[in-house]
């Protein structure tokens, strides 16, 4: 079978997910949601069938595996937001209508993702632009102590989603260049490579622009994402784990100094670390009465949610989201904004709601898809020809994974809780078109590993610069 | 490049594992746990959907049930208490926002229907919503409502100072409890409304405080009974020891006095049971010795929480208190301690449930039951899932001591010189008390507890009771508590 019949048929069980998830939930609450609903769950496979189309045109080798199971999971999104607020549904379902022509537009109009390299620096500045945006007077927004929004007009952004992509273009692009000169003149002392001191340097400079970050836009959980993805590159570039080792030392020494220092990243630190404890973050009395909790309300909630689900979870639709009639509160805001038990269900904490009513086999289920995408990624880059689109396949991939355990990590209190959205499964339109188009440069770079090697005169043909 | 990039799926597969296990961790192994956190409100707030089962005394008077709010697909239900205040105390309440107390709280699993996970599902399957079960009590409404009317009007004739008092009834051969009322009580309806509760939480008369399992007092002389059969059950002593009533005496290094400073000769322990004579008993404390008198009161259930189906934080322990407060099997005066009484190194106190229970293990022939409210539990079909079975929870005294005692002990109240014997019980039935009037330690001259400790008949017993007054100027036992347990106890023979 071929490859593109292959993604049709891994497509069918998205389908019947999509399909199977809203009629549940309509099910159970029928009496709050009418059937138009279905209408997005329609709308929705309708894209993933364009998108599909697309890719059999236009990259007919790429990895069959890649879209369905990013489209798994947006369809475990849709079918979560419908049950929290079917309007959230209608909107998330046109974000993968832009989405999808943005998947679209990326590999149209970039044709050769090699020619990338060319502006490295120009993506790098801009990556990091991005990334401070946040602070900019005017624009910039503060969403619980950290600065991850930016407002323009109507529309807000979260910069640090495109920033990823744009940091992991460069620093793939920097690496293939200079990887040899990384890995040379090594010695070995005790069975441990170690590189001459001054190749540190690099380490050094992306260490310290992280601190910047962590400094400004004060989320511990981004700026160890994307550390953690240029430590990945670092290794997987030159082979050698003592600058992972080195890496991760200087990141948790000056975590730890920036916490101390940073009222907020420190409060994020010891409601992790004493969850249940009355006032983990010192709060006055004064500032308790004003409701102020420092976040420890995010992270309780989100474990009683997950200990609701139990090994099957509540059901979709039935877990405890919003107090019942006489307990509600009075909202000025829509739900879930206002009246959620689990504060940020269609955000940060979705994959404890996840639990909550699928179950630890639920919960289980979607971060065996995000190890599954790893897998179709790194497979992506060990077959790649070329070094450029080794180290970038594995810098989306690595990027994209480190998402997912970092905000996964924090709702199950494995790592301190930020604020990254869960990929394809969170309701956002930037992370979504973010992961879009990280998909579309997958695709492209796997296109190009499989593709059966060309005839020998053509290839000198079309090989010759144009 | 390729062997890295094996090395680091590896590490990511890694990490996916890691959180696996932290998600299996707080959804399934500690899951129990978080639903106990104080902070964790789902489970209450999701047990307002269930139709809690309702909760009615052993003469079937509806004590609690749940009315629907709000309607529509997901109706909330609401807790509303029929009888008022009368069921305040031991009853409790279970309202989303002030939490549940009580026998709410301890049979909570039972009135909400709680279900396991796998038959939840199946439930579920099968469209069959979650119901609870319904509570029989083993307390009878109408000598429930004799105990309150006696002890408040006990109260409104001698107490002072804003005094409480409680009284409890059990069944001897059961352990069901009969009565339990504490005063003062509340009205569970009203705490419902937050700032209400929080107005009561902070009363200094204590009104939402079970005294009859939490309160501790001196037992005075009430004391004696539990000395006393020590006493004859270690064998060191008989009914017709002789002992000096001579008074003061020096116990413990200083000189202690019978009541009124009231001289007896030679006497007997029947006589001595009879007109309470501290120094008589305080001897048999001595010379029985602490670890003897700390083996019985653990016997009869001292130094621990009754083993009641009832919240652990809303029960205390009795027996001798240290001044900071712990409880001491050593150092204290075993004398004082022989009378209820005590100082700073161990001062007796107990709670009127451990005092009722002494009369029961007399009652029941040296059998102490284990006590319980529960008399069945219905499910929502109306099918007996659980019914009392008596259980035996101690043997504290053999039959022949506790034969002894009940001759002591009915001297007490139809001997003439017997502290009680003005006291009666309708019908002139025979039966068995013994008074208390413990002095507050601490407190101005003449300020007492007193107390009332019975059962009935004499013969067969029934009911046992253990009645108290936190403070009095100057009363006795048998005449400020005496006529609390007698009318308890009539309503309990006749008709109860």
């Amino acid at each position: 079978m071929s490859a593109r019949n292959r993604e049709l048929l891994a497509l069918i069980p998205v389908a019947m997910l999509v399909a199977a998830g809203f009629a549940a939930v309509l099910i159970v609450e029928s009496s709050q949601i009418s059937d138009i609903g279905l209408i997005y769950g329609g709308y929705f496979l309708a894209v993933c069938v364009g998108v599909h189309i697309f890719i059999r045109i236009r990259l007919p080798y790429a990895d069959p595996y890649l879209f369905p199971l990013c489209a798994l999971l947006a369809a475990i999104g849709l079918v979560m937001l419908f049950r929290i607020n079917d309007s959230l549904a209608l909107k998330q379902a046109s974000i993968f209508v832009a989405g999808g022509i943005l998947l679209a537009l990326t590999i149209l109009l970039l044709r050769d993702y090699r020619v990338l390299q060319r502006y490295r620096y120009l993506i790098a500045t801009a990556g990091i632009l991005l990334l401070m945006a946040p602070r900019l007077p005017g624009v910039g927004s503060q969403v619980n102590g950290a600065y991850l929004g930016i407002n323009l007009g109507p529309l807000s952004f979260q910069p640090a989603e495109i920033a990823k992509i744009c940091i992991v273009i460069f620093l793939a692009s920097y690496l293939a260049e200079k990887r040899e000169l990384l890995t040379v003149a090594a010695r070995r002392i005790a069975g441990v490579t170690i590189p001459p001191i001054k190749h540190f340097g690099p380490v050094l400079v992306v260490w310290g622009v992280t601190m910047i970050m962590l400094v400004f836009i004060r989320d511990l959980g981004s700026s160890l994402m994307f550390f953690g993805a240029f430590l990945a590159l670092l290794y997987v570039a030159t082979s050698r784990l003592s600058y992972v080792i080195a890496g991760l030392t200087l990141f948790f020494v000056g975590a730890t100094l920036i916490a101390s220092q940073i009222a907020h990243v420190q409060d994020r630190v010891d409601i992790w670390e004493h969850t249940f404890d009355t006032n983990p973050c010192h709060l006055t009395k004064q500032q308790i009465n004003q409701g102020q909790d420092c976040g420890l309300g995010q992270i309780q909630q989100s474990l009683f949610a997950q200990a609701d689900g139990g090994l099957f979870g509540q059901g979709l639709g039935e877990s405890l989201l919003k107090l019942p009639g006489p307990f509600a509160p009075h909202c000025e805001q829509p739900f879930p904004d206002c009246g959620s038990i689990l504060p940020a269900p269609h955000t940060d904490e979705i994959f404890a709601l996840i639990v909550s009513e699928l179950g630890l086999f639920g919960g289980a289920g979607v971060i065996v898809v995000y190890a599954l995408i790893a897998a179709r990624g790194f497979k992506t880059a060990v077959m790649a020809r070329d070094g450029f689109s080794k180290l970038l396949a594995t810098g989306l991939t690595a990027v994209f994974a480190l998402q997912a355990v970092v905000i996964i990590g924090g709702v199950v209190k494995f790592i301190p809780l930020t604020g990254v959205t869960l990929p394809f499964v969170s309701f956002g339109g930037s992370s979504v078109i973010a992961n879009m188009i990280l998909l579309a440069l997958l695709l492209m770079i796997s296109n190009d590993a499989r593709k059966p090697p060309a005839p020998r005169e053509e290839d000198e043909y079309e090989g010759l610069p144009a | 490049m390729n062997t890295p990039i094996v090395r680091l799926y590896a590490f990511i597969l890694l990490l996916f594992a890691a959180l696996v296990g932290f998600t299996s961790y707080w959804a399934v192994f500690d899951s129990t746990a978080l639903k106990g956190e104080t902070a964790n409100r789902r489970p209450l707030i999701e047990e307002q959907q269930v139709k809690r089962g309702f909760i009615k005394t052993s003469d079937g008077v509806t004590v609690a049930e749940s009315h629907p709010v709000g309607g529509g697909a997901h109706p909330v239900y609401v807790r509303s208490y029929p009888q008022g205040s009368l069921f305040g105390n031991p009853v409790g309440y279970s309202f989303v926002n002030v939490g549940q107390t009580g026998i709410e709280n301890s049979e909570n699993a039972v009135l909400a229907g709680e279900r396991n996970e796998f038959s939840s599902i199946l439930d579920q399957l099968r469209g069959i919503p979650q119901q609870g079960n319904n509570v029989t009590l083993t307390i009878n409404s109408h000598a429930q409502q004799v105990a309150t009317q006696a002890l408040q009007n006990a109260i409104a004739q001698y107490g002072i100072n804003g005094a409480g008092g409680a009284v409890v009834a059990l069944n001897p051969s059961t352990g069901a409890v009969d009565a339990m009322v504490s005063e003062p009580g509340y009205d569970p309806n009203q705490v419902k409304n937050t700032s209400t509760y929080q107005q009561l939480n902070s009363d200094k008369s204590a009104p939402l405080l079970n005294r009859a399992l939490q309160s501790t007092y001196p037992p005075g002389s009430t004391m004696k009974v539990v000395t006393a059969a020590a006493a004859l059950d270690s064998g060191k002593f008989t009914p017709n020891s002789v002992l000096s009533g001579h008074s003061p005496q020096v116990i413990g290094g200083v000189p202690l006095s019978n009541a009124g400073g009231e001289e007896f000769g030679d006497i007997n322990m029947t006589e001595a049971l009879t007109a309470s004579v501290n120094t008589y008993f305080a001897q048999v404390g001595e010379q029985l010795g602490t670890s003897t008198m700390v083996e019985y009161m653990k016997r009869f259930g001292f130094y621990s929480d009754p083993p009641l189906d009832y919240p652990p934080i809303e029960m205390a322990p009795s027996g001798p208190y240290n001044s900071s407060g712990d409880l001491v099997t050593s150092g204290f005066d075993v004398g004082r301690v022989a009378i209820g009484q005590g100082g700073a190194e161990g001062q007796d106190l107990t709670t009127p449930m451990q005092m009722a229970e002494v009369a029961a293990t007399v009652a029941n022939g040296g059998k102490l039951m284990q006590p319980t409210f529960v008399q069945q539990v219905t499910d929502s079909d109306g099918r007996v899932t659980q019914k009392l079975s008596p259980h035996v929870q101690s043997t504290p005294i053999s039959p022949q001591t506790a034969s002894e005692l009940t001759t002591m002990m009915t001297h007490v109240t139809q001997d003439p010189q017997g502290t009680a014997a003005g006291l009666s019980v309708s019908g002139n039935v025979p039966f068995a008390g013994k008074t208390g009037t413990a002095e507050i330690s601490g407190s101005l001259n003449g300020v007492n507890q007193p107390w009332f400790i019975a059962f009935a008949p004499a013969t067969n017993p029934q009911v046992a009771v253990a009645a108290t007054i936190e403070r009095c100027q100057g009363c006795f036992g048998a005449q400020a508590a005496g006529p609390v347990a007698t009318q308890v106890i009539d309503s309990l023979l006749n008709g109860g």
